[in-house]
């Protein structure tokens, strides 16, 4: 059996990377996708404490979480193309209406 | 290391042989099955179907795949080379691994009998419609962009639909497990599809649906769009998504057999005066012997005369090993129970006729799709999105709620299961039928369009 | 021994995979990749003996919301490879920090195993051969303990299903 601290570390890493996109990447879609790979390395850390206390609550919260990531993805991208459909851009430097 | 590697092979051989048999076979089975919806489109025709390939065309799917393998590999200049490898590798690696979930009978599990069963198989092979949109987009054809876009949008309005059904069955049977399922149905003394006959119809529908066959064939429809989705596909490609097509059917085929229709249970598993009908098989296979055998001699070629021989001598062989284990099981006499090899053939019976019987029943359900094929014309997109979305849906919302009352009138009023189980139905399709209506005259009233007269709306998918 | 060589498998395809999804130009691409990562990380959840969760993962996540975000990116017609702005300073600077989070997170967990008993590298799993069934397990919380967060989850995907619809619609006076 392998070590929490495996998971642990599998977490954090996946995690920094999705932060990663999100900081580095100008589309936006790019930017929720990374945002939905952070949601997943929370989800491995709250599954891998879950099995080693025998625990079922965090299964429980982990499959809340994916159904919040499902309503903020469904919403985000709908955003997304309502933006599209006036602006005609999806990037993140371009979505710049409130400057002067 | 190596250590490592050989323990793992020990204690997972059986898996990994399955995985690979399943990787081997189920292509033959594919060309198999596509020969057999051949010759049964001829029948419904009045004609005679592939005759020349082998005797009676058996060897078709061979020559088929030959030339398939043959052809020249094709990749559009301007596509997206990455995606147009992916797809079809994905569409047959979901097809692939959703077979891992199925058990063929009480000894052929293909995976280990996970606790997820039949959920295992639904979700993967939701995967399936990644395949299509990818392929379809990466094929950088509006053809193709069209067909999978089609595609995908009626796979994932089905799955839905299939889902509510399938929950129905998985009601009344108490688990996920696939064998623990046989067994609710084998200790409530029914099929599922007695209990839960809207559950089961609105599965076939929807599963008709889920693997893109006609009347819900639109994405691929020769007339309007080419070849959909995989217009741009040839060769070995094609081959690939045609492979999951087909082993999708098996797939659904399957799903529907174990949790409606008994899965290895023969018909009334538990009345032991028909047993007798455990003879079928044996005679299905000597009159099957027997005809190729009279067959033969009318060949015109004296290879197809030997392989009408060898297919007749293979039918007997097996109807032998049927009989013989048949005899072994109901022998009482104790001069034979002794005996080591009867008692060798009295523990192949269960598997061995379980087998028979789950394929029986997958191929009944192959073939009604096959018989749908051959009989209904095709559905219009937007035909198709109003039976799924308006239709379908919320009958089998109302199935689901009708059977968690019959559930509950049996457990805690003590009702008769047939009285409920007649009174659920009767409700469902009263409370549907309801729905239905109400839903179409609130939406014809709300924006004036399509609902209840398919003949006035402006559809852009038309023409 | 089986345990270490899966887990390694899956974690190495999800971390390849994500590091492929961030830095690719075609939008298509990186939807692969993110599939990939999400079909890993359904992998390590079924290697935790966690079924259910595997299997919600694949149907939902995989088979529900990345199919909403291909079409959304060919709607949007994200497969042609924009021009990258490089800003090197915003990227080296999100990589020195990632590089340096992970190391306190290295040294945290290599630490931890002075603690008597807790360290988080010698920490023993609950003994797996007496984990309930999972589908049943969970099925049970959720469906007395969690009630109320289950049937706020079911609004909250209700009202997210009602706005993605109207922000999806054409309006009338759009051109």
């Amino acid at each position: 059996m392998m070590p929490i601290g495996h998971y642990l570390l599998l977490s954090l890493l996946l995690l920094l990377i999705g932060a990663i996109g999100v900081i580095t990447r100008r589309n936006v879609i790019i930017v929720l996708m990374s945002i939905e790979l952070i949601l997943n390395a929370v989800n491995i850390n709250l599954v891998a404490f879950s099995r080693y206390y025998g625990d079922v609550a965090g299964q429980v919260f982990a499959l809340f979480i994916i159904a919040d990531a499902a309503a903020e993805a469904a919403v985000g991208l709908g955003i997304m193309i309502a933006f599209f459909r006036n602006r005609e851009t999806v990037l993140a430097d371009e979505m710049d209406l409130l400057k002067w | 290391m190596l250590q490592g590697v050989l323990a793992f092979v020990q204690t997972w051989w059986v898996e990994l042989l399955c995985a690979v048999l399943i990787v081997l076979v189920v292509p033959l089975i594919a060309g198999y099955i596509v020969l057999v919806e051949r010759k049964v489109m001829a029948d419904m025709q009045a004609r005679l179907g592939p005759m020349r390939v082998g005797p009676h065309g058996l060897l078709q799917p061979i020559a088929d795949a030959v030339k398939l393998l043959i052809k020249e590999d094709l990749i559009p200049d301007d596509a997206d080379k990455f995606i147009f490898w992916f797809a079809p590798v994905l569409s047959m690696t979901a097809a692939l691994t959703s077979m891992g979930g199925i058990a063929f009978g009480p000894w052929f599990q293909v995976g280990r009998d996970i606790n997820i069963g039949l959920l295992f198989v639904v979700g993967v092979s939701a995967l399936g419609p990644f395949g299509i949109v990818l392929g379809g987009w990466a094929s950088n054809n509006h053809y193709s962009i069209i067909g999978a876009i089609r595609s995908t949008a009626q796979l994932i309005s089905y799955e839905t639909t299939a889902g509510f059904a399938l929950v129905s069955g998985f009601l009344l049977a108490g688990t996920l497990k696939v064998s623990d399922i046989v067994k609710a149905q084998y200790t409530d003394h029914v099929w599922y599809v007695f209990l839960a006959p809207v559950g089961f119809f609105t599965y076939l529908i929807a599963s008709i649906a889920e693997t893109n066959r006609a009347p819900f064939d639109l994405p691929e429809a020769e007339s309007e769009l080419v070849a959909g989705y995989m217009t741009e596909y040839s060769g070995f490609r094609w081959s690939l998504y045609f492979l999951a097509e087909y082993a999708n059917m098996i797939v659904v085929g399957a799903v529907g057999a174990t949790l409606f229709l008994g899965g290895w249970l023969r018909p009334f598993p538990n009345v032991a005066w028909l047993g007798w009908v455990d003879g079928l098989p044996t005679l299905l296979l000597a009159v099957t012997g027997v005809y190729c055998v009279m067959r033969a001699g009318k060949q015109p070629v004296h290879v197809q005369v030997m392989f009408m021989w060898a297919v007749a001598l293979v039918c007997f062989l097996v109807a032998l090993i049927f009989g013989v284990v048949e005899f072994a099981h109901l022998t009482s006499s104790a001069a034979f129970l002794s005996q080591h090899p009867v008692q060798l053939l009295r523990s192949m019976y269960d598997g061995l006729y379980g087998a028979f019987w789950f394929l029986l029943k997958v191929s009944a359900y192959i073939y009604i799709f096959m018989w749908l094929r051959f009989t209904l014309p095709r559905f219009r997109f937007d035909q198709l999105m109003r039976l799924g979305w308006h239709i379908l849906i919320p009958l089998a919302l109302v199935n689901v709620i009708a059977v968690g009352i019959m559930l509950a009138l049996m457990s805690s009023l003590g009702w008769n299961r047939w009285l409920a189980a007649l009174l659920t139905t009767l409700g469902t399709l009263v409370v549907g039928m309801l729905l239905i209506r109400w839903n179409d005259k609130h939406a014809a009233a709300a924006s004036g369009s399509i609902a209840t007269d398919n003949t006035q709306v402006e559809d852009s998918y038309a023409g | 021994m089986l345990d270490s060589i899966v887990f390694y498998f899956f974690a190495g395809v999800a971390v390849l995979s994500a590091l492929l999804m961030v830095t690719r130009r075609n939008a298509i691409h990186s939807a692969v990749f993110l599939i990939t990562t999400l079909l890993s990380t359904a992998g390590i959840f079924l290697q935790l003996h966690a079924e259910f969760l595997f299997i919600a993962q694949i149907i939902l996540y995989v088979g529900g919301i990345m199919v909403l975000f291909i079409f959304v990116i060919m709607l949007v017609r994200l497969d042609v490879p924009l021009p990258q702005i490089r800003s090197p300073l915003r990227q080296w600077t999100a990589i020195f920090v990632a590089f340096v989070v992970f190391g306190e997170g290295v040294y945290i967990v290599w630490k931890s195993r002075l603690v008597p008993g807790h360290g988080l590298l010698v920490l023993n799993p609950y003994p797996s051969d007496k984990l309930p069934p999972n589908t049943e397990n969970l099925a049970k919380s959720l469906f007395s303990f969690y009630l109320l967060p289950f049937e706020i989850a079911s609004v909250l995907l209700l009202v997210a299903m009602i706005g993605a619809v109207v922000m999806g619609k054409k309006r009338a006076n759009t051109p």
